[in-house]
């Protein structure tokens, strides 16, 4: 019962926002989407949540405004260039795919393709046969050999 | 080729030590965003005390303040050595303030400001692109803003980069 109860609030735990009842819209399809639209825009306060998880000033600002501007019929892009022309892309949770970015989207897979594609011509390659051993380490070896236990 | 193969980590360890260290200088704050509107006109914006209407045809500082803002209140002798020595055109914004706090607050530290704007909601603010106050907006004779400072100024950063970008843009 008790397993039940914590798996429970740690399942609520995830679905927690900061928006106040007296923000929401009126309209329960407006106010999905502006659900949806604030979840990928970043509080530039704390820079690592989104205005809708987070209690600073300017993302409840921001979360008002969005929702003044959905409830207006802006589209949902409409919205996000709204605050992109105030904000820069950084606004953005999921950075747009452009040439300043593509190191962001690509690096790490490259990288990894870089990596098993130098496995693979490291294994492929037989090992080069160790070198003869000299007359020195002949004899050398033959004495060991030849020892008792 | 196994060798040149060796080196490889280690030089990819240096590079990425060396990013990270220039990444910790100590004169850099990572929080710091340029603004999405360098090289663009400053909003139309119309406020009470101040509109953008007033504001063109001159270079100048456009300092986003408030009362409630306590570095606004270490960064505000500054702003008073701004106007009275080195004669910069400084008008402010009041963002998101009480117009009695905000009068209170320059009356105890003093008014450098030529004009003030009362943006009491902050959607003028959130027009500029405002995210943590104060911030120093520079704008041109054509109404673009030319640079912005997010944080309190300091003295190094007024004598080396305020004042010599003001005057440059005021000797064009």
């Amino acid at each position: 019962m008790r397993t039940i109860a914590v798996l429970l609030m740690l399942l609520w735990a995830g679905v927690s926002n900061a928006v106040e009842p007296s923000e929401r819209l009126a309209d329960p399809a407006l106010e999905a989407r502006a659900r949806v639209v604030s979840q990928t825009l970043r509080c530039l306060v704390c820079q690592n949540e989104s205005i809708d998880e987070s209690n600073a000033d300017l993302a409840r600002d921001l979360r008002r405004l969005l929702r003044e501007r959905i409830a207006a019929g802006d589209s949902d892009d409409a919205v996000r260039q709204f605050m992109v022309t105030r904000y820069g892309n950084f606004v953005l949770l999921r950075p747009p795919v452009m040439a300043s970015t593509w190191v962001l989207w690509f690096g790490a897979p490259i990288a990894l393709l870089g990596v098993i594609a130098g496995l693979l011509i490291v294994r492929r390659r037989p090992a080069a046969p160790p070198p003869a051993l000299t007359a020195q380490e002949q004899a050398r070896l033959a004495t060991l050999l030849d020892q008792p236990e | 080729m196994r060798r040149w193969l060796a080196v490889l980590p280690v030089a990819a360890f240096i590079l990425l030590a060396g990013y990270f260290g220039y990444a910790l200088r100590p004169d850099h704050d990572p929080h710091e965003l340029p603004s999405a509107l360098l090289d663009r006109e400053m909003p139309a914006f119309a406020l009470p005390g101040l509109t953008a209407a007033n504001l063109k045809g001159q270079v100048m500082l456009v300092n986003i303040f408030a009362s409630w803002c306590a570095p606004c209140r270490v960064e505000h002798p500054l702003l008073m050595r701004l106007a009275k020595d080195e004669k910069a055109p400084l008008y402010g914004i009041a963002y998101k303030d009480k117009d009695a706090d905000n009068a209170r607050f320059l009356a105890e530290l003093g008014n450098p400001f030529i004009g003030i704007g009362y943006d009491r909601d902050g959607r003028v603010g959130i027009d500029f692109g405002v995210y943590g106050v104060p911030e120093t907006y520079l704008i041109d004779r054509d109404g673009r803003i030319r640079q912005r400072w997010v944080g309190p100024l300091t003295p190094a950063r007024v004598t080396r980069e305020v004042l010599p970008l003001l005057r440059q843009l005021q000797a064009k």
